[in-house]
């Protein structure tokens, strides 16, 4: 008997790692493996083999291209995840709001607004371009001439695909979290005599602020994706407004320029650390 | 009153999708006089209702005479299919692992799980081209497959469902002589089931969507997905363009359909636990 328990233990100890084997097997070697070997190729000349010390992070900082891209991209990033997020909080707020509350037209609207996430770049690509084009649809409706796809309005143009697209999928986010703020909490504020705006910044923000984690994060990873919206918008050849880092990186990989390429995705990694690290601190 | 006031709001989601569907369904030529002045650059579009000639000339020509449509769409289904089969038997026991399961380590793991999910594609392109290039991989359908399928994502989106499964029922198999691997099969999958099909549903969607990883690494366009496809089909009939268009958005359409309950539920049951 006693036999048959260290064997079942022993079997409990490495169920674990049986279970995640297959997914450790393949993320080591598409992720982890390869990334070691992208580190010493970013101290490598173009043929991997022969050092050159911080030769290529000097190239690639000094590029003009990749201060670009890496402005842009901070500047979206920075725009679009604070707008996303207190648009779909609104939006679940009137979602929840009293008339309209578990009714079938709340249920609609969700639909409704999450359907944009459905709807493949591809599919409206043309569209797009009808739209916002300078003799588009958008500038008939408005009686006005200007070039959305060519300028700086592109920028705009790229957030606002954004936040359409992902409006609807954070408002549910954000719906869950106000799902579990205790109802007491509202009536003891009421008895206090807080009124609806009080009731919002005393106890629905700093009880959201769980919720606010696990939003942000999916929020942020949805920006990594902006590329597919940027190319919708005006294809490979951007204009300098919403030239993204992956535009940079898809034209060094064509020219197979494999040290810059390898020294810049070091250097993007060790940023999301940094940035996820400081996130982490600033939660304390 | 209330429930009015967001209508202009759901219209910038319905407009689009009307536009998408009248346009598919409007012959060429009069596709080229509303439209084709905003692609050309001479004079003005025009907005249009409902087609004054509706017809599904541009869907039949899709149909029966765009042979190369065909060759995108079997390419999408080639590299979409595989890739979810394999997120699913991979991701699924390695969430379970990470949500349930308790082992030395088993923080640390997560940690880098959540890290590698978020690091931008632009990071992981390089790692993945690496290996793809050593197995000889590059320029085919298992270039985008299998960096998909070992992607970190789905296993974060069903650790979050199986996050709900009670321990205390997991305890009271154990003892009934339950292995770890009953446990998941027989209560962690029917339980977590929720939180499994939204992650595979926002999976879909993203294949389905996928961009960049076809773009790096199928040279070759006749390996070109729907998506890539489309979006470079510029210069030929506008009306034809539509009408894949709205052929490319149906799938996903379907599968949203039937996904959305699993996806608030599944999006639910992790915004809960913050």
């Amino acid at each position: 008997m006693r036999g048959n328990y260290a064997q079942t233990r022993r079997r409990q100890h490495a169920a674990p790692w049986l279970f995640l084997a297959p997914s450790l097997c393949g993320v080591t070697l598409f992720v982890l493996a390869p990334f070691a070997e992208t580190v010493r190729r970013s101290f490598c000349d173009t043929l991997g083999r022969r050092a050159v010390g911080l030769a290529n992070y000097q190239s690639v900082l000094q590029n003009a291209a990749f201060r670009l891209a890496v402005r842009n991209t901070v500047r979206f990033t920075a725009v679009c995840v604070p707008l996303l997020l207190g648009l779909s909080l609104l939006l679940a707020l009137a979602l929840r709001s009293r008339p309209l509350r578990g009714t079938r037209w709340a249920q609609r609207y969700r639909t409704t607004f999450l359907l944009p996430m459905a709807i493949p770049v591809a599919s409206i690509a043309l569209l797009w371009q009808v739209l916002f084009a300078q003799n588009g649809l958008l500038n008939t409706l408005l009686g006005t001439h200007c070039d959305f796809l060519g300028s700086d309005a592109a920028f705009w143009v790229l957030i606002a695909t954004y936040v359409w697209k992902n409006a609807g999928y954070t408002s549910v986010l954000w719906s869950g979290g106000l799902d579990a703020i205790p109802k007491e909490l509202y009536e003891a504020a009421a008895v206090d005599g807080a009124g609806a705006v009080r009731q919002f910044t005393a106890v629905t923000l700093p009880q959201l602020c769980p919720t606010l984690a696990g939003t942000g994060i999916l929020s942020l990873l949805n920006t990594g994706k902006v590329f597919r919206e940027a190319y919708l918008v005006a294809g490979a050849y951007p204009p300098q407004s919403i030239y993204l880092l992956q535009h940079l990186f898809n034209n060094w990989f064509l020219a197979l320029d494999l040290p810059r390429l390898c020294a810049a995705a070091v250097l993007v990694a060790l940023a999301t650390l940094a940035g996820l690290a400081g996130l982490r601190v600033g939660k304390r | 009153m209330k429930k009015w006031f967001l209508l202009p709001f759901a219209a910038l989601v319905w407009a689009p999708l009307w536009l998408l569907a009248t346009a598919a369904v409007t012959g060429s030529a009069e596709l080229q006089l509303t439209w084709g002045p905003a692609l050309a650059g001479k004079g003005q579009a025009a907005w249009t209702l409902l087609p004054s000639w509706p017809t599904l000339q541009p869907i039949l020509q899709l149909l029966l005479d765009t042979p190369e449509y065909f060759a995108a769409f079997w390419n999408t289904c080639a590299q979409v299919f595989p890739q979810m089969a394999g997120q699913l038997t991979v991701g699924a026991p390695a969430a379970w692992a990470l949500s349930r399961l308790r082992f030395r380590g088993r923080r640390a793991l997560q940690a880098l799980y959540l890290i590698l999910m978020l690091l931008p594609f632009q990071v992981t392109m390089v790692p993945a081209y690496l290996t793809l290039n050593t197995l000889g991989l590059m320029d085919t359908a298992w270039a985008v497959v299998l960096p998909g399928a070992f992607s970190t994502f789905p296993v974060f989106l069903m650790q979050r469902g199986f996050d709900t499964v009670p321990l205390p029922l997991l305890e009271a198999a154990a003892i009934d002589g339950a292995g770890p691997w009953q446990q998941f099969w027989r209560i962690g999958l029917p339980v977590g089931t929720p939180g499994v099909l939204a992650a595979m549903t926002v999976s879909f969607l993203d294949a389905w969507n996928a961009l960049e990883q076809p773009m790096v690494f199928l040279p070759t366009p006749l390996r070109w997905p729907l998506s890539l496809y489309l979006t470079n089909m510029t210069g030929q009939d506008l009306a034809l363009t539509m009408a894949a268009s709205l052929f490319m958005l149906l799938p996903a359409v379907l599968i949203f359909a039937f996904g959305q309950p699993y996806l608030e539920q599944g999006i639910l049951a992790g915004a809960v636990k913050g």
